[in-house]
């Protein structure tokens, strides 16, 4: 164990905005890029049934 | 002929579609795991770095984004290749599905790189080699992507980026030996395939088990972005429809 309690943990030895900001940028994107596809999926999903739906006299 | 397993079942979209679900769920786990891993031996056991204090943690994300960046890349080029000499329809897939992680990666890359250069260099950015040769990483990955989007017809998509993918893989070899060809503000290499790594072995390993937990999100998420690249371009195809139906 390196940091002792949670405020040293949070400090990073002074570096917290370089740190944290490296950590906090790198899992927003990444989530960002799981919401993203899992939005594209659903839109696809829905534009199949749709095109399903009609073109073929009901599901 | 039952000897041999046939490659050739998992070239078409509709049979490697739900082969793709199984292997990005598995691989999604494996990341998750192993990056919660990382990430414990890069912040609980990797001690404090004797000069660069706790900045020096960013290693644990940049130098794993870097690698798969470049990685990413060379893969990319491999499938986009395959498919121009073969003209199989999946290859053109994964390589449009490869391109837009490699450009998170390589975005990673140079934000971390920029907060890390801040304490440590005291600047965000200079017009290293390292740095521009990975900036132009960025802007091949988002030219490939401009580039399929801006023609409608999905293989001459395949096509004209498979050219300029083929073409940009130049760059990456330079990324890679940037930091010995030219004298540069950024560092040379902590772990080669030719020297012992120079760094202390716990940091080493949480770098490494990050490395891991990175390359499998990328193959997970790479795999279901191949998967609704396959229901668009296969949107009129039964299996398509029916998958859309049975999801209802």
């Amino acid at each position: 164990m390196n940091w002792g309690s949670l405020e040293n943990f949070l400090a990073m030895g002074g570096y917290a905005t370089y740190v944290w900001g490296s950590y906090l940028v790198t899992l927003g994107v990444l989530i960002a890029e799981l919401v993203l596809l899992t939005q594209r999926r659903r839109r696809l999903l829905g534009q199949l049934r749709a095109r399903a739906g009609t073109g073929r006299g009901g599901a | 002929m039952n000897a041999g397993f046939n490659w050739f079942k998992y070239s078409s979209p509709q049979t490697f579609f739900p082969l793709a679900e199984k292997l990005a769920l598995a691989f999604g786990a494996a990341a998750l795991i192993a990056c919660v891993a990382g990430l414990y031996i890069g912040f609980f056991v990797a001690p404090t770095d004797a000069q660069q204090g706790d900045a020096y943690r960013i290693i644990f994300i940049h130098v794993p984004a870097a690698w798969m960046s470049m990685f990413l890349y060379v893969v990319m080029a491999f499938w986009a290749g395959l498919g121009l000499a073969f003209n199989t329809r999946l290859s053109g897939m994964m390589a449009s599905a490869l391109a837009p992680t490699g450009a998170l990666f390589t975005f990673v890359a140079l934000w971390t790189g920029s907060l890390w250069g801040k304490p440590t260099w005291g600047t965000w950015w200079v017009w290293d080699a390292r740095l521009t040769s990975e900036l132009i990483l960025l802007f091949l990955y988002f030219g490939f992507m401009a580039l399929q989007a801006a023609i409608d017809d999905p293989r001459r998509a395949d096509k004209a980026g498979a050219v300029l993918a083929l073409v940009g893989v130049v760059n990456v070899p330079i990324i890679y030996f940037s930091v010995k060809w030219w004298n540069t503000l950024h560092q040379g290499a902590s772990v080669s395939f030719t020297k012992a790594p120079t760094m202390a072995a716990t940091m080493l390993a949480g770098m490494g088990v990050m490395a891991l937990g990175f390359w499998f999100y990328s193959i997970s998420v790479t795999l279901l972005r191949a998967r609704c690249i396959m229901l668009e371009r296969e949107r009129t195809a039964d299996w398509a429809i029916q998958y859309a139906k049975g999801m209802a």
